[in-house]
């Protein structure tokens, strides 16, 4: 198969482009496996921590997904604020500021229990 | 109709890198990731690593670039294996370009493989290729605000180290502050301040690889 545009150009691609294409892919299998023919709309949940910008997701999906099935879906994006346990004293709280420090007694022992990771939530599919 | 799904979107590459991973396991190597803004001294590091670890252990390189050769090149006159990855415009490795290089290696004969992923702070943080741990290098001209700017990759990564100190008198940049960011990202960072230009600092660098190696059960020749 012939590269498309995006793998033979000389421009530096922003890593939503190879979030979009997973998601992409991830769409279309759910698609296949609920017999859908149209998608209307994809909930994700984009982690605080994540290096995603939800423009750039938006703008790369509009692209890749032009003049095939999924044109036209909206992508909904939730950021997902960053949440710690502390191991210590097992307070649940925000982490502020990137900072992985428990409020209450200090420790640094942080569990990452929110807000790191990428995920599609809900499709609508017709 | 709307349909419930939860399902991380990064999860074929992890899968992939997870394959990677148990491969790399199976051969007893140990694997480390790279990782860099564009000029902070990836393949300089990599180059002096090679010299100073050369009685000690085996080791191997995947060279990723947007384009050409160069850095395989200058990997290669250290008379290591290396593979050289041009990713065609995309700004960091995954792990299939990972598994792509593995016909071009004998892992047996190799203690050490090191990713040098593509020169950029933000992408390459969020793809695993297999790696056992990530490095990565920040150096001083780059300033202290780095690791509130770009957390991902000073919270995903197992050691920094801080290159070109040698031009900290000529620079608006206070090590102390880049420390204390980095730490408050993630507080069980190991750091350490170096220079490629001058060899600073590097011993204890090579110390601690080494001690990461032996302690992953790999046999190394020497002390």
């Amino acid at each position: 198969m012939a590269p498309a545009w995006w793998e033979s150009q000389w421009v530096f691609i922003v890593h939503e482009m190879s979030i979009a294409q997973s998601l992409i892919d991830i769409l279309r299998e759910e698609m296949v496996k609920h017999d859908a023919g149209t998608l209307r709309s994809a909930r994700l949940h984009i982690g605080q921590l994540s290096a995603i910008v939800p423009d750039s997701l938006s703008f790369c999906f509009e692209v890749m997904t032009s003049g095939t099935e999924l044109e036209g879906a909206k992508l909904i994006m939730e950021i997902i604020p960053l949440k710690g346990t502390c191991r210590d004293c097992k307070h649940t709280f925000e982490i502020q500021d990137y900072t992985f420090e428990c409020p209450e007694c200090s420790s640094t022992e942080i569990d990452t229990i929110a807000g790191q990771n990428l995920s599609i939530v809900e499709m609508e599919v017709d | 109709m709307k349909i419930s799904v939860v399902k991380d979107i990064l999860e074929a590459n992890d899968r992939i890198a997870q394959e990677n991973r148990a491969i790399f396991d199976e051969k007893g190597l140990v694997v480390f990731n790279l990782m860099s803004s564009p000029g902070a001294g990836k393949t300089s590091l990599l180059e002096k690593t090679i010299d100073g670890l050369k009685d000690h252990l085996r080791m191997g390189v995947i060279e990723g670039d947007i384009q050409s050769s160069q850095d395989a090149e200058r990997i290669a006159r250290k008379g290591i294996p290396v593979v050289q990855i041009n990713t065609g415009g995309a700004c960091h490795l995954d792990g299939n370009m990972i598994r792509d290089t593995f016909k071009s290696f004998n892992f047996d004969d190799l203690d050490l493989l090191v990713v040098e992923n593509v020169g950029n702070l933000v992408c390459p943080a969020e793809f695993q290729v297999g790696e056992d741990f990530k490095v990565m290098i920040l150096s001083v001209p780059e300033g202290e605000d780095k690791p509130s700017k770009y957390p991902l990759m000073f919270h995903e990564s197992k050691v920094l180290l801080i290159n070109k100190i040698d031009l900290l008198p000529y620079v608006d940049c206070n090590i102390e502050t880049i420390k204390e960011q980095a730490l408050k990202v993630n507080p069980h960072l190991t750091m350490f301040e170096i220079s490629c230009k001058t060899g600073e600092g590097l011993d204890a660098w090579y110390s601690w690889l080494k001690e990461a190696v032996r302690s992953r059960g790999v046999d190394l020749k020497g002390k």
